[in-house]
């Protein structure tokens, strides 16, 4: 499969591409679908508010407290992962990860990579980087599987394929596969199935990502319906799982809480048809599974946004896509728009500490911070106090001290901080503030019709005649 | 964040989310005095709801004070990431409260600033902290505070009519005023509230959301405007002054006839009560 | 400095002066929802497998052979892979035998390596044991040993599990504690909770992408 062209990884004009999703019915139509489907899924899964909310809880306080300890818990990973025969690997770049990926596919002399699915290697473009290498990667999801046929990437963290419809799969695998055109999900998806079956078995080594890492038991935790997964990391003879060094959990039992959370809100399932426990390559007196077990344990400014208490609740994240499914932004205007790995919510949260603040600078203003992303996220990540945090960073003057991001002050004007420093001066002095009523009220007929990015869609407001201060003054007097 | 098992004393700990908010517990009397602060959309562009909220309040035998000193909450600074700028415009709210009689605002957002997000802005000043949490205590949306702590009693005298009610989305999710709004209604035995699709979601507004990103803003209101006007429903009523402008200007835009009213010169008008509330 | 140790020295460096979170588990939120009567265990798992596709035979330790005997002549099935080396493999080797079947019974009994055409191509079904069931969930518990391999409970189109009801118990947290996981964790642990499945196309569901398109679920009753 070759590079995926249309998706920059630099997001340079986001507004533009909203512009464009935001003007094409089928894409908002299938957006629209989709996102009401997974929201009555989610509702249903949490019959009691009062259950959702205590879980939510304990969500937040089991991810905080590996959070609270991360250091050690990855320690403890690497040393329990290493007694049980996983090989553990650092990287604190995408370049640095793809390096370690490709050392090992270069000693097994691989030509056939088989992928799971992972947001991570989606993070490394690790497709794009072994394709360079003269490396075959195969994404076996289905919604990957489509998405890499379609030179497209994923949508959707959960969902990568959301934005098609049937009709649109059915055309491209016509295209791209040969076969009749149909749109019949269950033939689509056993076209799929066959296409995918050998490829499991010739290829020299699995690829995946992780849900959770266990640091007491030194494991792998792993969910899907499809058996992909399974066949990923079960089937070739070299496994190797890349994930982000904050997807630590403690004990095993702390996944139970997270298991729940993550595929009730996900997908609105109880639970996930497979749920995949790795502690270790194929022993000696195993018949299958692979014979090397590689982790590689990724950055990625990950540790930029640790830095910071209230940016490290970011990293409380188990990638559900909740906060997407139930955000009004991304229903409008679907991932792709976005131009970053992680869309959504998360995505504008998380994004900027991968590729610093300059190359994402519009996605914090990308949101009326209307709080549904925070209101479902299981782990109870504030979001949209998030978001404002990064507005914050985004137009502190970029030498100021402390400097927390990368890319601070990307959106630093000084005629926006004169402008808001103007409107200080008024609304703390009384005086100039009712000067400014009077003025805007009786000289209210001077509004142009036409006021810039408001009036595309509505008609300019008209102050009324009289303020609020002036009629109450009349009615209750000097207060 | 508060909670016994983080170290509150070290900024840098690791933040757990704050405890689960009870029930809010309401006063058993009714108050003689309340102040009202008016809002800056408010008194722009909607002085005559902030009256009728005046008269609704006065009608329960209730004092109102409008502190003449007040502009506005400080939110859009606060969430534009003017945080400094932000804090001074709070700090000269905080000033206009100096008795301790309860500060309703007929306004979610604004209310949800004082309750919320000031103790954000004042973390690190221990004095000003206690004022602002002081305030945040004795602070109530007009809904809330009609509903909750006068325990209006609301006598219809309207004919029979279908409302839609938009919610602030900061309101309803700090506030939860769609509650009350819907309770309120409940009580106006002529009027039927009737749902609109995806009632929950946000009408676009955001503040400078709407001019930052129009095309994404435009959009979301024009779903907005699509299903109140096809919910059925002879009127629009919200509690939030920048919903109403946003959602009104899209109306007017369409050149469509149904226009949002607050919800103070609904239930003022509905009870006999003399409204000025032009709708703007 | 290493990319580990930079990396390490980072997150230290960012915790400096702080104290970790305690651990104050509440088992009691992820039991008291998820508890049901033992008499009803059964009914709730069968009932959530049969929501995904999955099929479930209440039949007893004695019976299970014709069962299965049934279901594979009914899909025109004449082979299946099980390990001779377990006790319910030779049960049904057994059962063939005294009734004159003819259904052949495959092992696996050598690396994947040297038979994955005839495993990935020319295997309908298989059978394997489990370790037990998960009331609230619907899911079987399966950890794959030498005489059962990994992919025995993937790779076969049609999986036939036996369950005995005995081992049905309310919640993964419980079976986790109870079972000691932490202590003894496999290569490989596995929860299955019906066949495979995606709704990737439209959010409409399919099954069979990957894995089994039929999971069989035999529950000994008196087992
Ligand atoms: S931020 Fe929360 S809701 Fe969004 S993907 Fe992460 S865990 Fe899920």
């Amino acid at each position: 499969m070759s590079a995926h062209a249309d998706t920059p990884a630099i997001p340079i004009s986001f507004k533009r591409r909203a512009h464009d999703a935001v003007h094409d019915a089928q894409l908002r139509k299938n957006f629209r679908g989709a996102m009401d489907f997974l929201m009555a899924k989610r509702a249903a899964q949490f019959p009691d508010g009062d259950e959702l909310e205590r879980l939510r809880a304990f969500g937040n306080r089991v991810r905080a407290r590996a959070l609270s300890k991360l250091p050690d818990l990855l320690q403890r990973l690497e040393a329990n992962l290493t007694r049980n025969g996983v090989k553990v690997h650092w990287a604190e770049t995408v370049d640095e990860a793809n390096a370690i990926v490709h050392q090992i596919v270069a000693a097994h002399e691989a030509k056939q990579v088989i992928k799971g699915k992972s947001m991570v290697s989606e993070e490394m473009e690790m497709n794009h980087y072994l394709e360079g290498h003269g490396v075959d990667c195969l994404e076996s999801d289905m919604g990957e599987f489509i998405v890499q046929l379609g030179n497209e990437k994923p949508s959707h963290i959960i969902m990568p394929a959301i934005h098609l419809n049937a009709g649109q799969v059915a055309s491209l695998f016509h295209d791209k596969l040969e076969v009749d055109y149909t749109e019949d999900v269950d033939r689509l998806i056993q076209i799929g199935r066959e296409t995918l079956r050998r490829k499991f078995f010739e290829a020299d080594i699995g690829v995946s990502g992780v849900n959770f890492a266990i640091a007491e038991t030194g494991s792998l935790l792993l969910v899907e319906n499809e058996g992909n997964g399974r066949m990923s990391t079960t089937v070739p003879p070299v496994h190797i799982a890349v994930t982000g060094i904050e997807k630590v959990v403690e004990n095993l039992r702390d996944v139970v809480p997270l298991l729940s959370l993550l595929t009730r809100s996900a997908t609105g399932q109880p639970i996930t048809t497979y749920v995949n426990v790795i502690s270790g390559p194929r022993k000696a007196d195993e018949l299958d599974g692979p014979q090397e077990v590689h982790l590689v344990l990724l950055d990625n400014g990950r540790s930029q946004a640790f830095a910071d208490s209230e940016l490290r609740q970011t990293l409380n994240c188990i990638r559900c896509g909740a906060c997407m499914n139930h955000c009004p932004v991304y229903t409008r205007i679907g991932g792709h728009a976005y131009g970053t790995v992680y869309p959504g919510p998360i995505g504008k949260i998380v994004t900027p500490h991968m590729l610093g603040l300059e190359a994402t600078r519009d996605l914090p203003s990308a949101s009326s911070l209307c709080g549904a992303c925070g209101e479902v996220c299981p782990v109870k990540i504030p979001i949209p106090a998030i978001l404002r945090r990064l507005r914050e960073e985004n137009v502190r003057p970029p030498a100021a001290e402390p400097h927390h991001m990368r890319g601070q002050g990307s959106k630093y004007s000084r005629r926006e901080r004169y402008t808001w420093k103007a409107w200080r001066t008024l609304n703390t002095s009384p005086r100039l503030y009712r000067l400014f009523g009077l003025a805007a009220t009786r000289l209210s007929g001077l509004i142009p019709a036409d006021i810039g990015p408001w009036t595309e869609h509505r008609s300019a407001p008209k102050p009324a005649a009289r303020t609020l201060h002036e009629l109450a003054r009349d009615h209750l007097g000097e207060d | 964040m508060s909670s016994p098992h983080s170290s509150v004393a070290t900024p840098q700990a690791t933040r757990l989310a704050p405890p689960l908010a009870g029930a809010r517990n309401y006063p058993a009397q009714k108050p003689a005095e309340v102040y009202l602060f008016g809002t800056c959309v408010l008194d722009l562009f909607f002085p005559e709801a902030g009256m009728d909220a005046i008269r609704l309040l006065e009608r329960e035998g209730i004092r109102v004070h409008f502190p003449q000193g007040q502009s506005c909450c400080g939110q859009p600074a606060y969430t534009s990431g003017y945080t400094d700028e932000a804090r001074e415009v709070a700090r000269a709210q905080l000033a206009l409260f100096s008795h301790d009689w309860p500060v309703v605002v007929p306004s979610g957002s604004c209310a949800g600033m004082f309750r919320h997000h000031y103790a954000e802005l004042f973390h690190d000043e221990p004095a000003t902290l206690r004022q602002v949490e002081a305030l945040a205590a004795r602070t109530y949306e007009l809904a809330e505070f009609l509903l909750e702590v006068c325990r209006i009693q609301l006598d219809d005298r309207g004919s029979p009519i279908k409302v839609a009610l938009h919610t602030s989305c900061s309101a309803r999710r700090e506030m939860g005023t769609h509650v009350h709004g819907r309770s309120l209604l409940s009580q106006l035995g002529q009027v039927e509230r009737v749902d609109h699709d995806h009632e929950s979601e946000c009408c676009g507004f955001g503040g400078t959301f709407c001019v930052r990103m129009p095309d994404i803003s435009g959009a979301m209101v024009r779903d907005k405007t699509a299903a109140l006007a096809g919910a059925g429903a002879d009127a629009v009523v919200s509690a939030d002054c920048g919903c109403l402008l946003n959602i009104n200007g899209a109306f007017e835009k369409q050149q469509q006839s149904l226009r949002g009213e607050h919800l103070a010169s609904f239930l003022l008008r509905r009870t006999g009560g003399k409204s000025d509330g032009v709708q703007s | 400095m290493n990319a580990r140790d930079r990396i390490l020295g980072k997150l230290k460096q960012s915790l400096a002066g702080t104290t970790p979170i305690a651990d104050d588990y509440d088992d009691a939120l992820l039991t008291a929802p998820w508890s049901y009567p033992a008499e009803h265990r059964v009914t709730r798992l069968c009932s959530l497998l049969q929501a995904v596709h999955g099929e479930t035979v209440l039949t007893t330790a004695a019976e299970w052979p014709a069962r299965v005997s049934e279901a594979l002549a009914s899909r025109g099935i004449d082979e299946l892979l099980i390990s001779p080396a377990t006790a319910h493999g030779q049960q049904f080797a057994g059962y063939l035998a005294l009734n004159g079947l003819v259904t052949r019974l495959k092992a696996y009994d050598r690396p994947v390596e040297q038979w994955k055409d005839e495993l990935f191509f020319s295997t309908p079904a298989s059978l394997t044991g489990t370790l037990g069931g998960i009331a609230a969930t619907g899911s079987l518990v399966v950890w794959p040993t030498p005489a059962e391999p990994r992919l025995m409970s993937l790779v076969p189109p049609l999986h036939i599990a036996l369950l005995k009801a005995s081992e049905v118990v309310d919640n993964l947290y419980q079976i986790m504690q109870t079972q000691r996981w932490a202590e003894r964790l496999p290569t490989n642990a596995l929860l299955i909770s019906g066949p495979s499945k995606t709704a990737d196309i439209q959010q409409t569901l399919a099954y069979g992408a990957h894995g089994p398109k039929e999971l069989i679920v035999m529950v000994l009753q008196d087992a």
